[in-house]
């Protein structure tokens, strides 16, 4: 047990879990005191033409609100922790199950889109950065830029119109399950996937190159390379796979980002994740429903982190002692 | 002092001997006339509908056609890049001084006023960009008003750890433990040392930025919670040619070209910009791992 606690990828871990657990503590306290920072009665707002005193009440006291303010930030982090989010202003839902219906496609995408920005990203970065200074590298260099400055929605549109609408090859929208239909889920992820990996997959270039080459100045490839090895093993087992490392951090943060982000590409392909239902939640005011699915993807952000720091720590043992 | 040994004007010769960096200013400065005499330069109304004239391609007297309601999609153009890049330079200069200031401050003093402003800068950065802008339209409602104050919300945070990470490395610089010794005032030291030394990394986080922020507004404003009508966007443009794509796809291709051409050039002037006055390359990226 003394073992585990001084070993120094535990200790590491434990300040890792302390430090999240911190941040955690406050996005709780953002996520709560954004139903309050609203101007004027957020229960009214929400109402809408709805409105009756019986209806008003009755949402007031079901959401907790007509508590004081003090009693209700205890009883949300209580509830919060325990799973239970409260329910939907809209259809009176609870939100948690609200949040755990999107969450597979939401997933799905980001996934799919991570590994397609992936399969671009390693092979064009590991080649611009061997072949620094040449064509290829500058072709590669300006695609990425390119791939970066696009705005991910107006490529989505470019590409339905070019592949469902004009081609016929895919659908434009929708989504289907992957446990229920896997081929139907394929067709229907691919155009919404491709939008988001490509963007992502042009940002994860530039890593992948600055990071082969800065590996590739490093004094033990130039060991290697001195003492006669072929170029081949130089290559790939001195600096591509201490490369890794890095994308490893930055494939971490891309999937996090992607699961908050993809919101406007969710509008666009009409798929039922978590951006289109906060997008929905935003439009109808549906504040339970917003805070739910705001400190879903707040946790799910740190809970990536915390793993790719622990992957971290495990590969690269200066992390860990630093 | 010969002009060779001037690292600004040294500086100022890098950059200008970059030929992609040259032409990227050279684009934003025309973007930037462009934007500024919008309203006298258009050749029609942004909201002159004319039916009879609706989906029209490309010709000598629309020269980016006209949208499902005859307007004119040129002018419309030129009048949201300007809306757009009056939103990104106002959302990003909130950004720099509320970002700058915490960002000093907290690196110079360091302590316990160090420890909470970190604490809530990493709060803010485990929400997406377009999730704490869309939370903020949800708090204040949709607007332009709003969509600044989202935008510069959002990028305070990363200002701040730009800011705060340089400021740790010139602190320790003997230029600033030697002014402190002759006992000279902090504001001094904060405005003559600290600062000046500084502003590599935040000119080119904030031209990088200002490529960012021009996308989330056309993101909101795409989603129809940013800049509202009659006020012509490029987000919502784009967002309205979705039931035309195919048979009018200027309506979709030129707002979104605009959108391109503006966020590359300022990325490319970015990265321009941090070879010559960053060459440790501190911006976002690795600003968000430091901790």
């Amino acid at each position: 047990m003394t073992r585990l606690v001084t070993h120094p990828i535990a200790r590491f871990l434990a300040r890792r879990l302390a430090y999240s657990a911190v941040v955690l503590f406050g996005v709780l306290v953002v996520v709560f005191a954004l139903v309050h920072l609203v101007p004027g009665d957020p229960v009214r707002i929400a109402l809408g033409t709805r409105y009756s005193p019986e209806a008003y009440d009755a949402l007031r006291s079901a959401s907790g609100l007509d508590k004081p303010i003090v009693e209700q930030f205890f009883s949300y982090i209580g509830s919060a922790l325990t799973g239970d989010l409260g329910v939907s202003f809209r259809n009176g839902d609870p939100v948690t199950v609200i949040l755990l219906e999107r969450l597979p496609a939401t997933v799905s995408l980001a996934v799919v889109g991570v590994v397609i920005a992936l399969l671009i990203a390693l092979p064009a970065g590991i080649w611009s950065a061997l072949h620094e200074g040449r064509v290829s590298d500058a072709i590669i260099r300006v695609a990425s830029q390119f791939g970066v400055s696009v705005p991910d929605f107006w490529m989505g549109i470019l590409l339905i119109a070019l592949f469902a609408t004009t081609l016929g090859w895919l659908p434009t929208s929708g989504y289907q399950p992957l446990l229920d239909n896997p081929g139907g889920w394929l067709r229907h992820i691919v155009l919404p996937a491709l939008t988001v990996g490509l963007v992502a997959g042009a940002i994860m270039t530039r890593y992948v190159r600055s990071a082969v080459l800065e590996v590739a100045s490093m004094g033990y490839v130039r060991t290697a390379r001195s003492k006669g090895l072929s170029p081949r093993v130089v290559t790939f087992r001195h600096t591509v796979r201490n490369a890794l490392i890095p994308v490893l951090t930055i494939t971490g943060i891309q999937l996090a980002t992607i699961l908050g982000g993809v919101i406007v590409v969710e509008v666009v392909f009409a798929w039922p994740g978590l951006g289109r239902l906060v997008y929905n939640a935003v439009a109808t005011r549906d504040y339970p429903v917003i805070q739910g699915a705001v400190l879903l993807i707040a946790a799910l952000f740190l809970l990536i982190n915390l793993i790719v720091d622990a992957l971290y720590a495990v590969v690269d043992p200066r992390i860990r002692l630093s | 002092m010969t002009t060779d040994t001037n690292p600004r004007v040294s500086s100022w010769r890098l950059l200008l001997s970059n030929p992609v960096t040259a032409a990227s200013g050279a684009i934003l400065v025309v973007i930037a006339i462009v934007a500024l005499t919008a309203n006298w330069i258009a050749p029609f109304g942004v909201n002159d509908v004319n039916v009879p004239d609706a989906l029209q391609g490309p010709s000598g007297a629309h020269w980016f056609g006209t949208d499902e309601l005859g307007r004119d999609v040129f002018s419309r153009v030129l009048v949201a890049t300007q809306a757009s890049l009056r939103v990104a330079v106002i959302s990003v200069t909130f950004a720099v001084i509320v970002g700058v200031t915490i960002g000093v401050v907290s690196g110079y003093r360091g302590g316990w006023l160090d420890t909470i402003f970190m604490r809530v800068v990493d709060v803010m950065f485990a929400f997406p960009v377009l999730l704490l802008a869309l939370a903020v339209v949800a708090i204040l409602g949709p607007g332009v008003t709003t969509t600044i104050l989202a935008i510069g919300i959002v990028y305070t945070p990363i200002f701040a750890r730009v800011a705060r990470a340089s400021t740790l490395s010139v602190r320790v610089e003997p230029y600033v433990s030697v002014s402190r010794s002759i006992g000279t005032g902090h504001l001094y030291i904060l405005g003559r040392h600290i600062v000046p030394n500084i502003a590599g990394p935040l000119v080119v986080q904030t031209s990088l930025s200002l490529a960012f922020a021009i996308l989330s507004e056309a993101a909101l404003s795409f989603l129809g919670l940013g800049i509202q009508p009659p006020q012509p966007s490029l987000g919502r443009m784009i967002f309205d040619s979705q039931g035309f794509v195919t048979m009018a796809w200027w309506m979709a291709v030129f707002p979104g070209a605009a959108i391109f051409v503006t966020v590359l050039a300022f990325n490319l002037l970015g990265d321009g910009l941090r070879d010559v006055l960053d060459p440790k390359q501190r911006t976002m990226i690795e600003a968000r791992r430091e901790q």
